[in-house]
């Protein structure tokens, strides 16, 4: 096969990197929705909060099982390192995310239980971000790795720095929730998540400034990546595109754009994500293995890719419908009761 | 005592699959049997078909968000537990895996919306669609994953560099040996559960007096089925013995307790088998029967655990009892089966209470029969993840302690002893109520889309800004 002497590794840094992408923003909201949750004023609001993503939340997180197959399938040597090194925060967010998928069927059936799956929800929705935000300063920090193994113990990934990105992906994934709610409701719902909103946003605010000066003074090699010449005149445009959509968001949250605060918000989000992406680039094993050296073998990565490049365009066609069915404001009369 | 991370990863995998198996056990029948109500729904436009669809819809709605959250943490468990497996399968078995979320998570977890909230939302054919979507989504999802399944099994189509494998034939790696057994045995398998639970339901709601005219279509529609299916059933777990005696003779000596390599061997009906001492005690067996079952020949030799040194051998007396409990549980599904061509011949299958007493007796034993088979299959492939290439004590993620395995093993052991109750409990009130309320529940989620009439809302004046 001629397709075999090709080099499949930045299709697939593509593809795992779209995959995260889609994870982020679509569970992302749908986590920060289940954050917001727990401020909900009264029942009925509670009730349209959850309503406005009933029908989606498991696809959304469906993508997070395709991330963590994607990166076993195209590196799995990073796979192997990096899943057990983060033991205790996948574990906590297997945990949580457990108690919030079956809160959406059970608070509305078990009306007898209700308190209990309600904290269900909005505390396995903040749980399952604080670890995923663990796991990514975890993951930015880096691994003591042992030939192909992780060689460090499982309580490596507690650091203040971790903290720190899981407590800013709480305010991130609140921010997307706002934006969410803001779009799917109206009258006093929505100024209570433009208010929400703002919160977050202020708390994403410090965080990333607060990552952005701390990560490349840990790391010497992410502050040359920044700040050598040239890299810092081409690499100039995300810290400035960042600084105006964070204005926008802004005055988005307070004006009365509806679909405005969700893009943004998904705009501050992708930039992160890049600014990450360039920190790192090309190690998926920090300090360690490069995208290359942890790959999987060129006919692994070719038969899954050829499913997967016809495959994806029908996932987001169908993914697109079933989100077009259920467009449009949601309201507390219809729905779970 | 030194708490060990092997055993305690085992624990924990066992107890996830074997929670988390219930479930598709129950989803992939139900869901093709509400697209079979769809269908008939649509095309012969009779409500009653309707009612009983919108009745189960509620039920699967609830398993299907259990098997939702409790299949997420399986991917995550060859990584936390089993790196060293993930190392050195990644390569063949990782697409099979990636290959089940592409073609059947997404699948499912769009229609799965419409399904549940979209009957008014879409046109009737969409709805329809929607169900024979989420069926084929499960029957995918079955297909990937015991192909990865049987792969660990009877190992094909790969070569092994260093310690890894690497594929050399995609074909055979997919349709490995085992795999077209393995696959027709559990998904009728789980055809059969399913179909068991509807017809212990129906048996019920007759024996109420309510809601008999629906409970009568289920019974009648699910019992001609399992005339169908559990003969089947035996037939295929037949083959799939004879499967096993080639590619796993070790296993089969496990499950039947077989010590001595001879022809014309008997069968053990009961033993206890005394692993130290490579014998067993208490025996009932009848002669000549198990080469005749297990090699269908008199005549035929069967393999005896004496056969491989010890650290080859899986553990016997949890395959034997196991395999024994699945059989029994056959047979009395086929005798309930018989029994019912005999009350319809009489004329009183709806009316004989004895029997539907019996269905609902009967209608959770599938799941003990899935779990029963899971257990003999995966224990007698010991001590192999990948049979005769990987040990399972080379295969646990090198960093783990025996503190960090037991931590989580008690938060999953938690999580699932309040999950699976309260889904349970939550399934068992929609029973209760029937099918005539099936429809107050669930509703659409309906956006407000413009030219609809204008309802109540709470906030706002109900204008449809969207």
């Amino acid at each position: 096969m001629t397709a075999l002497a090709l080099d499949f590794v930045p299709l697939w840094t593509l593809i795992l990197g779209l995959g995260v992408c889609f994870y982020v923003v679509l569970d992302g909201f749908d986590l920060g929705v289940g954050i917001l949750f727990g401020f909900a004023p009264d029942t009925d609001s509670r009730n349209m909060v959850m309503n406005s993503i009933a029908p989606i939340w498991d696809g959304n997180e469906t993508w997070l099982v395709l991330g963590g197959l994607a990166l076993l399938a195209a590196f799995p040597l990073a796979y192997a390192i990096i899943i057990p090194a983060v033991y205790f925060p996948i574990l906590v967010m297997l945990l949580a995310l457990i108690f919030r998928g079956v809160s959406f069927e059970f608070r509305f059936r078990d009306t007898a239980h209700k308190t209990f799956w309600d904290h269900g929800f909005t505390w396995g929705s903040t749980i399952a971000t604080f670890a995923q935000g663990v796991v990514l300063g975890a993951f930015i920090q880096g691994f003591k790795v042992d030939g192909r193994h992780f060689a460090g113990s499982s309580w490596d990934f507690l650091t203040p720095f971790s903290i720190l990105t899981g407590l800013a992906l709480i305010a991130g994934y609140g921010l997307l929730g706002a934006g969410w709610l803001i779009l799917k409701t109206e009258g006093d719902l929505q100024d209570w998540a433009r208010r929400l909103g703002k919160r977050c946003f202020l708390g994403v605010l410090v965080a990333v400034a607060v990552v952005s000066i701390w990560t490349p003074l840990m790391d010497a090699d992410i502050a040359a990546r920044w700040f050598t010449w040239p890299n810092i005149l081409y690499l100039a445009p995300v810290p400035i595109i960042t600084a105006i959509l964070a204005l926008v968001e802004w005055r988005a949250l307070s004006g009365k754009a509806e679909a405005l605060p969700f893009i943004a918000a998904i705009g501050l989000f992708l930039l992160s994500y890049l600014g990450i992406a360039i920190s790192l680039w090309p190690m998926i094993v920090p300090h360690r293995y490069t995208l290359w050296e942890a790959a999987s073998s060129d006919s692994t990565q070719a038969f899954l890719a050829v499913g997967t490049l016809f495959l994806l365009p029908v996932i987001l066609m169908y993914t697109g419908w079933s989100y077009w069915v259920f467009r449009g404001k949601v309201r507390s009369d219809i729905g779970y009761h | 005592m030194e708490l060990d991370p092997l055993i305690l990863s085992r624990l924990q995998f066992a107890w996830v699959i074997a929670w988390h198996i219930l479930l598709p056990a129950f989803t992939v029948g139900l869901a093709s049997y509400i697209a079979v109500l769809e269908g008939l729904s649509f095309f012969t436009g009779r409500d009653i078909y309707l009612r009983i669809s919108a009745f189960w819809i509620k039920i699967f709605s609830v398993s299907f968000g259990m098997g939702v959250v409790s299949g997420i943490v399986m991917p995550f468990q060859f990584g936390t537990n089993w790196s060293r497996y993930s190392d050195a399968t990644a390569n063949v078995l990782s697409p099979l895996f990636a290959y089940e979320g592409l073609t059947a998570f997404f699948l499912e977890a769009a229609f799965l919306g419409v399904l549940l909230f979209g009957r008014t939302l879409v046109p009737r054919w969409a709805h329809f669609v929607a169900a024979l979507m989420v069926a084929f989504g499960t029957l995918l999802s079955s297909f990937w994953i015991l192909s990865a399944n049987s792969w660990m099994q009877t190992p094909a189509g790969y070569e092994m560099v260093d310690g890894r494998f690497f594929p050399k034939n995609w074909l055979e790696i997919i349709f490995n040996p085992s795999f077209p057994y393995r696959l027709g045995h559990t998904v009728v398998g789980f055809y059969v559960t399913t179909a068991f639970v509807v017809v212990g339901v129906a048996a019920w709601l007759i024996r109420r007096g309510r809601f008999v005219a629906e409970g009568s279509r289920m019974l009648s529609m699910t019992l001609w089925l399992l005339t169908v299916l559990v003969p089947l059933q035996i037939l295929l777990g037949d083959m799939h013995g004879l499967n096993t005696l080639h590619y796993q003779p070790a296993k089969l000596a496990a499950i039947e307790a077989h010590w001595d390599t001879e022809s014309r061997a008997p069968l053990n009906l009961f033993a206890i088998p005394d692993e130290q001492n490579e014998t067993n005690r208490y025996v009932i067996q009848v002669p000549l029967l198990g080469s005749l079952i297990l090699a269908h020949d008199v005549n035929g030799e069967i393999k005896g655990l004496k056969d491989f040194p010890r650290d080859q051998r899986p553990p016997v007396a949890i395959p034997f009892f196991s395999f024994r409990i699945m059989v029994g549980i056959g047979i009395l599904m086929l005798a309930m089966v018989a029994t019912s061509w005999w009350l319809r011949w009489k004329g009183t299958l709806f009316t004989s209470g004895w029997y539907l007493r019996a269905c609902q007796w009967i209608a959770p034993l599938g799941f003990i029969a899935v779990v029963a088979g899971w257990t003999t299959t995966e224990v007698g492939r010991q001590p192999w993840t990948v049979y005769g290439l990987l040990r399972t004590a080379d295969s646990v993620s090198p960093s783990l302690t025996g503190t960090d395995v037991l931590i989580s093993f008690a938060g999953y052991m938690i999580a699932y002893l309040v999950i699976f109750p309260a889904g349970l409990y939550m399934m068992a009130r929609f029973v209760k109520k029937g099918p005539d309320e099936a429809d107050d529940e669930i509703e659409e989620i309906e956006g407000g889309r413009p030219g609809l009439p204008v309802r109540a809302l709470p906030h706002g004046e109900g204008a449809n800004r969207s």
